[in-house]
């Protein structure tokens, strides 16, 4: 499981790195969206991977955290969630706005000099 | 009246979200409430940054003996709830950007917060997200602090028109974007490894790691400080920062220049915190040089007054960021000094920019006559009501008379306190600085490396500024002079008479700044009180 987890992490994250050095508005947009699924796999992977581990408390009595997922990773990866989305739903503004006072798609609101 | 007095920390975070709340129900036309509203809630900010940096001094024992106040949110105890912490050096940095807040607010009154109008909830989450950065103890809330004021500044460097604000506004969100990914992944790291996120506690739980374990987490760490690195515009991270800040509108300029002190300031709190090994500080140093110098030849080729100005935010980051590096204790109240000061000049400069820029003559815009198809601009095709044309001189507002004058006298203010020159502080802060350098143990060749790299961008950049100012003031080409009103007049001039203040007042402050230093370098004070915090009923748990 490890394997695959950070197999798929490293394919998210490598493809989002190269998509975020293109000259095109959209693949950097896609490319900051691969790393941000990259990102958030990652925080996950942090607070160790389990199976069967719920990761709030049931029940009374004392408990024993080793039956528990660590809470505080899924907590974060949410916020992190939440914050990535609202960015990249801003940049996919601006991206629409250069476009359209541009007329490219460039990054730098031009075509390059052939 | 304790019990009150230690609500006031949460404050500087609570006043601004409510204030940007309460705003964004307000319809459009009631400008003269959101103004009213706005300049309340800054004002009341900078009153209450004053009582803590009052609080947390050696004057006022009664509330914080140790001058770390904990506000444990919720009443959770610290390692597992989310505290705010204020010390000394938290209290500077609030009291100097509720001061760049009040100024740039008031400046920004004048005409440049019309049209539209979410530029004042923006321009209230903005000193929400530095505020809460400079009094969070939290990695994870720093990270989200930081999110809001760059999703506020995000807002503010996309007002006004024009194609290449765009372009500046979509490589500065690419760039922090990316950054905050680098951010969360070093967050992630350290948490893996220290298995928590409470500063204080991090620093205890990341002495007691080893071998593999204090490996990945230095790597989480340095991770995190390229992030801050990013953000606070050291070379070779900071190509989107001229473009942007000489882009953005002037108060957002000038209240940008604070924000890349927030990427310092977190440098500073988790270098301490943290103990980092030599190694990462030695790096700092080499960065911290790069940006000075690379600033410093950009600041001769600068031919705009407001590109100059960047170059100049980048210098004086450059000299912080190499000070630090060189980890001299004693070197750190001058670094806190000469950040006041650089931070309060940046300010003006950027608000002087804006006026400056009204006494060239422009020629309206050239429209381009065979354009097949002249393209409705992108506002238009996205469906939103296209902004109304600032219409100059229009609104009320008394003009000063005197204008070019007031505009020479600033212009030759910021250029003694850019360059560093007497009779200004900004030299007060350089000769600290050099005198703080030169008085360690030992001197090493870095030392004098940084002490002729400070004097010789001094130097240069008042070669520059020169130059500039020559062209701007006394060139005989066409020129008009400006109509300046007093709500843009005066806030440069405050600025400028308040660096001056500190200039004057500069035993009390720097003592009081060593002390911040001291209490920095010496984080034990900070973790036993943040880490002691019994929330709720302080008095009755202690034995």
């Amino acid at each position: 499981m490890e394997l695959v987890f950070a197999l798929a992490i490293g394919v998210l994250a490598g493809s989002g790195i190269w998509l975020l050095l293109r000259p095109r508005t959209f693949q950097v947009l896609m490319g900051l969206t691969l790393l941000s699924y990259a990102v958030n796999l990652f925080i996950f992977g942090m607070g160790r991977l389990a199976l069967h581990r719920p990761p709030v408390l049931t029940g009374h009595g004392p408990v024993d955290p080793a039956l528990y997922a660590d809470p505080v990773p899924q907590a974060l990866v949410l916020t992190a969630i939440v914050i990535g989305f609202a960015t990249t739903a801003l940049f996919l503004v601006v991206l629409l706005a250069l476009r359209g006072s541009t007329g490219t798609d460039h990054v730098d609101g031009q075509e390059p000099a052939e | 009246m304790n019990a009150v007095l230690e609500h006031l920390i949460v404050l500087p975070v609570v006043v601004p979200l409510l204030t940007a709340a309460i705003m964004l129900f307000l319809p459009e036309s009631a400008r003269r409430t959101r103004v009213t509203l706005a300049l309340a809630s800054v004002s009341a900010q900078l009153l209450m940054s004053v009582a803590l940096l009052f609080l947390t001094s050696d004057a006022a024992h009664f509330i914080w003996p140790e001058g770390v106040g904990v506000y444990a949110m919720g009443n959770w105890n610290a390692p597992f709830g989310i505290v705010l912490v204020v010390d000394r050096l938290a209290a500077v940095m609030l009291a100097l950007s509720s001061t760049v807040a009040l100024t740039t607010l008031t400046y920004s009154v004048a005409r440049w917060d019309r049209p539209g109008q979410p530029f004042h909830s923006l321009f209230q989450l903005l000193t929400m997200g530095v505020n809460g950065a400079f009094l969070t103890g939290d990695l994870f809330n720093l990270f989200v602090f930081f999110e809001v004021l760059l999703a506020a500044s995000y807002g503010l460097v996309l007002r006004g028109t024009g194609t290449p604000r765009l372009r500046a506004g979509m490589h500065y969100i690419a760039v922090n974007l990316a950054a905050s990914f680098l951010f969360l992944i070093g967050v992630a790291m350290i948490y893996g490894m220290a298995g928590t996120l409470n500063m204080a506690d991090l620093a205890g739980r990341a002495s007691a790691l080893s071998g593999a374990d204090r490996a990945l987490f230095d790597a989480g760490a340095a991770i995190l400080g390229v992030a801050f690195l990013v953000k606070a515009g050291s070379w070779p991270l900071n190509f989107w920062l001229p473009g942007t800040y000489s882009i953005a509108i002037a108060p957002v300029a000038a209240a940008f220049a604070l924000m890349t002190k927030v990427g310092l300031y977190a440098i500073l709190r988790l270098g301490t915190i943290l103990q980092e090994d030599a190694t990462l500080a030695g790096a700092l140093f080499y960065v911290g040089m790069a940006t000075l110098i690379s600033a410093t030849v950009a600041m001769l080729a600068a031919k705009h007054l407001a590109r100059l100005a960047s170059f100049s935010v980048l210098a004086s980051m450059g000299i912080l960021l190499s000070a630090f590096g060189l980890r001299i204790e004693a070197l750190t109240g001058p670094i806190l000094f000469y950040l006041v000061v650089s931070v309060l000049t940046t300010a003006a400069f950027f608000m002087l920019t804006g006026m400056t820029d009204r006494t060239r003559i422009t020629d309206p815009p050239v429209m381009p006559e065979d354009d097949p198809a002249p393209r409705p601009p992108a506002y238009i095709s996205y469906g939103v009501r296209p902004p109304s044309v600032v219409q100059e001189d229009e609104e009320a507002g008394i003009a000063i008379p005197g204008a070019m004058a007031f505009l020479g006298l600033m212009f030759v203010c910021c250029a003694l306190l850019v360059s560093g020159l007497p009779p200004l502080p900004g030299f007060v802060a350089k000769f600290a600085l050099i005198r703080g350098a030169l008085q360690g143990e030992q001197v090493t060749p870095a030392t004098g490396v940084l002490v002729a790299a400070i004097l010789v961008s001094g130097l240069t950049a008042l070669i520059a500024l020169s130059r500039v100012g020559m062209r701007l003031f006394w060139s005989a080409a066409a020129r008009v002079t400006p109509r300046l009103r007093v709500l843009e007049a005066a806030p440069v001039g405050v600025l400028i008479l308040l660096c001056l203040a500190l200039g004057a007042a500069a035993d009390p402050v720097g003592r009081y700044l060593d002390s911040a230093a001291r209490s920095l370098h010496q984080p034990d004070t900070y973790i036993r009180a943040v880490l002691a915090t019994r929330p709720g009923d302080a008095t009755a748990e202690k034995p």
